[in-house]
């Protein structure tokens, strides 16, 4: 049984210019201890398909869907407060820019401590020793004076650091990171991605990556999914994705890395399709 | 025949940081002695990390902010902005284009407008000259007549990343400094953006110094190859010697941390994955 | 497509921007539009607008006309009313309909009176403060705190009092008042809006100073001005109001809405609509604009975070 299965969904957004479509009948699903890319560019819906999963969008969004399932429950028909009880515990998220992540107004042991207070019912001094043992697991050193530091004393990278502690704290059976590196630099891009991986190995955890890095892919995924404008483009594994593209966008895509770069120019994808319009880069972000 | 554009010797750049109501005041190194020299036509890449210091090297060549020491030589000619004010002729000869395509065109001002502005400041020409270089130039960058009256918010990052470097280009510069021009764009935008700065270069005989975070963008584009870590330069050479033997440990900590994206090494994880 | 002349192309670009325009507004118009509170507010606006420009045609007496035989004649639908006076007379006799029709010519003309001085010695001294830095921006933001550290109404009393009583002199003391809450928002978005990439970039391209502050960064910071600019128009009325009830403001027999209510403070217990019709129409009007206000930030304030 798939750990999550998505079968049709659309998300549009009410604008001033009418509906915007950000995701157009996507089909998707993850089987358990997978890493799963969903790779696009600005627009592509990437992130707002995962949202959804989450019940994170805005009042605006309309959510459509054939089925949305979660280890065999069905999520469409769960309350709001059922499906609370799910998002964060079983299915957690992190995301983008770290530092904005964490509330800056409380030290980060009272934020690992929270979420375990809400999902695990533990009393203070389990929490006290679960929150240290997740700051171990994702790789902070001293983690007992850490706990009491605030947000804004620690970097970037040991912010998401923070954020990966505070999204594995119960278990979840699905990690979902939306474009987790991006803001990082490539020395820390790396050491994240490593951490990633491998509490997903250790803990046999569902994971998917939002990016829209080519090389992250190739670093990390075993399936991946390639959107453009809300609509899924492919769908491969990993290396039969990178050795033989089947559709053309996928194709322009990788011959625009400068890696794989012959000659002077690069080759552009504008052969085939154009840039996001702004719109469209405007309600995905 | 080459001539050299741009040349920095040691040049240093110390912020003050006044002291609050319990610590005391501090300096704080951003650049520490850097020397470099541009030829015409050619690529100088400065690679580092954030806080490294190449942002605030970008803001003393383009002759925002003055160095705290050191000698800059722009054409050969010396340049200090705290003893001598700018005069328009050294003021035109460097413009920039900066990274965030949403923040530096002024969403206020017409595409128009946009172009015409540095000749309005720095020529004496008439509206319709500065509307007919305007209108060429956006043909140039591969935009056209009917964006001349559109407002910025309008366009897509990568447009507006052309907008950037056409008004960078109006006033016919010797040296653009590009601060990480194509970090905040799509994968195939990039791509577009990279050929539009090397067509340019071609064409005008343009210098280039770019300023990124991207090894792979940079061994694209680069002639030279300046590698900054915390306000020192810690590698410096032509493209090819630094990325065949980077001499220095950050050099190669950065070469393998930058991901691959190559079939062969795809390969080899997932060996080593099933292996495990 | 040799025979398309700059001519044509003249053309297609002119219809281009009248879409520009009518799309921004019609974007404008949306986000607006979702707050109903405010389309009311516009309504009511409006409409006190279109009465304040036409009250002589719509005020059925003149507003100093004293009917010596109807001496606070309570409103037509009460008993002993008169149809003549719709809404009854004052203490002397003039109609009470046609003074707050009247009335609201003043009040209009306070608000905009008030808040155009003090945007604009506010937006000058703001943008002084934001762009120049240092002692500059001390000197002029210390004395701002100075003006907003007095309670606003006991300053404008003593400005009236030291000027002299009138309409003209509690204007300016009003507008005295506001103007460092403009200074505040717009040195707070110039220096938000300094660093800027597109500011620097102007710098780069040879930018004066001048150039800089009025055309670069200031159009820039129109938003949150304009949302200020209308909550400080019913701050102004109700001001004004305040100092008209104290007798500091517009000076009897002028139908100002706050000096109304002074002269009908002994019959408020005789005489409930004396009282309570300028009250009505201050609070109207103040709340239609504060309504307004508001449906402006929701409209304006995300805007700026798109662009």
């Amino acid at each position: 049984m798939p750990l999550l299965e998505i079968k049709n969904l659309t998300v549009s957004f009410d604008t001033a210019a009418g509906p915007f479509m950000a995701v157009q009948g996507i089909d998707l699903s993850i089987e358990p201890r997978e890493v799963l890319a969903i790779v696009g560019e600005s627009g592509s819906g990437k992130s707002v398909a995962m949202l959804a999963v989450m019940g994170l969008l805005p009042n605006t969004a309309t959510v459509k869907a054939d089925r949305m399932a979660f280890d065999g429950i069905d999520l469409l028909k769960l309350s709001p407060s059922e499906r609370r009880k799910i998002v964060g515990k079983d299915i957690s998220m992190i995301f983008q820019e770290p530092v904005a992540s964490l509330n800056p107004c409380f030290n980060v042991g009272f934020q690992i401590e929270e979420v375990l207070r809400f999902h695990m019912g533990m009393d203070r001094a389990q929490r006290r020793a679960r929150a240290i043992e997740l700051m171990k697991l994702v790789g902070i050193a001293d983690p007992e004076e850490r706990l009491s530091s605030f947000p804004h004393q620690m970097s970037g990278g040991q912010c998401q650091r923070v954020m990966i502690a505070i999204a594995i704290a119960c278990n979840p059976k699905l990690l979902i990171a939306d474009e987790p590196t991006t803001a990082l630099d490539v020395t820390i891009q790396k050491q994240i991605l490593d951490l990633l991986v491998s509490l997903q190995a250790k803990y046999g955890m569902g994971l998917i990556m939002i990016t829209h890095n080519m090389g992250v892919v190739a670093e990390t995924a075993d399936r991946v999914i390639v959107q453009y404008k809300g609509r899924k483009m492919e769908e491969a594994d990993v290396l039969s994705l990178f050795e033989s593209p089947k559709s053309n966008y996928t194709r322009a895509l990788l011959s625009a890395l400068p890696e794989n770069a012959v000659g002077d120019r690069l080759p552009t994808v504008s052969d085939m399709m154009f840039e996001p319009a702004p719109s469209a880069a405007g309600a995905a972000s | 025949m080459s001539t050299t554009v741009l040349e920095g010797k040691n040049i240093v750049r110390d912020y003050h940081i006044g002291g609050g109501l319990f610590t005391g005041p501090r300096t704080v190194h951003a650049v520490k002695g850097v020397s470099f020299k541009v030829d015409k036509g050619k690529t100088l890449a400065i690679v580092g990390e954030s806080g490294c210091g190449k942002s605030t090297l970008a803001r003393i060549i383009t002759l925002i902010d003055p160095a705290t020491a050191g000698d800059l030589f722009i054409d050969g000619n010396k340049v200090d902005i705290v003893r001598n004010p700018l005069t328009k002729e050294m003021r035109r000869k460097v413009q920039i284009v900066f990274q965030n395509p949403y923040g530096s065109l002024n969403p206020r001002q017409k595409i128009g407008d946009v172009l015409g502005e540095p000749l309005l400041i720095n020529t004496d020409k008439s509206a319709a000259e500065r509307r007919d270089l305007a209108m060429k130039m956006l043909k140039k960058v591969g935009l056209g007549h009917e964006h001349y009256n559109r407002y910025p918010h309008m366009f897509s990052g990568g447009q507006r990343q052309r907008i950037a470097i056409a008004r960078a280009l109006m006033l016919n510069p010797s040296l653009l400094v590009l601060d990480e021009p194509v970090s905040a764009l799509d994968l195939s935008v990039q791509a577009q953006v990279l050929n539009l700065l090397a067509d340019l270069q071609d064409e005008f005989q343009l210098t280039y110094v770019f300023i990124s975070h991207d090894l792979s963008v940079v061994r694209y584009i680069a002639d030279d190859v300046m590698v900054m870590y915390f306000g020192e330069a810690v590698e410096y050479g032509s493209r090819d010697e630094v990325f065949a033997d980077p001499k220095h440990s950050y050099t190669r900590t950065l070469f393998a941390a930058t991901p691959r994206a190559d079939v062969a090494s795809i390969k080899a994880r997932l060996a080593k994955k099933k292996a495990a | 497509m040799s025979n398309e002349g700059p001519a044509t192309i003249e053309a297609a670009t002119v219809v281009k921007q009248q879409d520009a325009r009518l799309q921004m507004f019609g974007e404008f118009w949306h986000y607006f539009s979702v707050n109903k509170g405010a389309v009311i507010g516009l309504f009511v606006f409006a409409l006190l607008i279109l009465i304040a420009i036409f009250a002589p045609l719509l005020a059925p007496h003149s507003p100093d006309d004293q009917f010596r035989d109807f001496f606070l004649t309570p409103p037509a639908w009460q008993e002993g009313g008169n149809a003549q006076f719709l809404l009854g007379t004052d203490a002397v006799g003039r109609d009470m309909l046609s003074r707050l029709i009247y009335g609201s010519r003043f009040s209009l003309a306070i608000g905009f009176v008030v808040v155009t001085t003090a945007l604009i010695s506010g937006v000058i001294l703001g943008l002084l403060a934001g762009y120049c830095r240092g002692w500059v921006d001390t000197l002029i933001m210390r004395i701002m705190d100075i003006i907003l550290a007095f309670p606003s109404l006991l300053l404008a009393l003593v400005l009236v009092a030291v000027l002299g009583p009138g309409l003209v002199n509690a204007m300016i003391a009003i507008a005295f008042v506001l103007q460092p809450h403009f200074a505040r928002l717009t040195r707070a978005a110039v220096m938000a809006e300094k660093t800027r990439e597109y500011v620097v970039s102007a710098k780069v391209a040879g930018a004066s100073h001048l150039r800089l502050m009025l055309v670069t960064i200031l159009p820039n910071c129109i938003a949150p001005l304009i949302v200020q600019a209308t909550l400080s128009f019913s701050n102004a009325i109700l001001e004004a109001a305040a100092l008209g009830f104290l007798g500091m403001g517009a000076q009897p027999p002028t139908p100002e809405w706050g000096t109304m209510l002074a002269e009908a403070r002994e019959f408020i217990l005789r005489a409930w609509w004396v009282v309570t019709f300028p009250g009505l129409a201050i609070l109207i009007t103040v709340f239609a604009i504060n309504l307004i206000g508001d449906g402006l930030r929701d409209a304006l304030d995300p805007k700026l975070k798109r662009s």
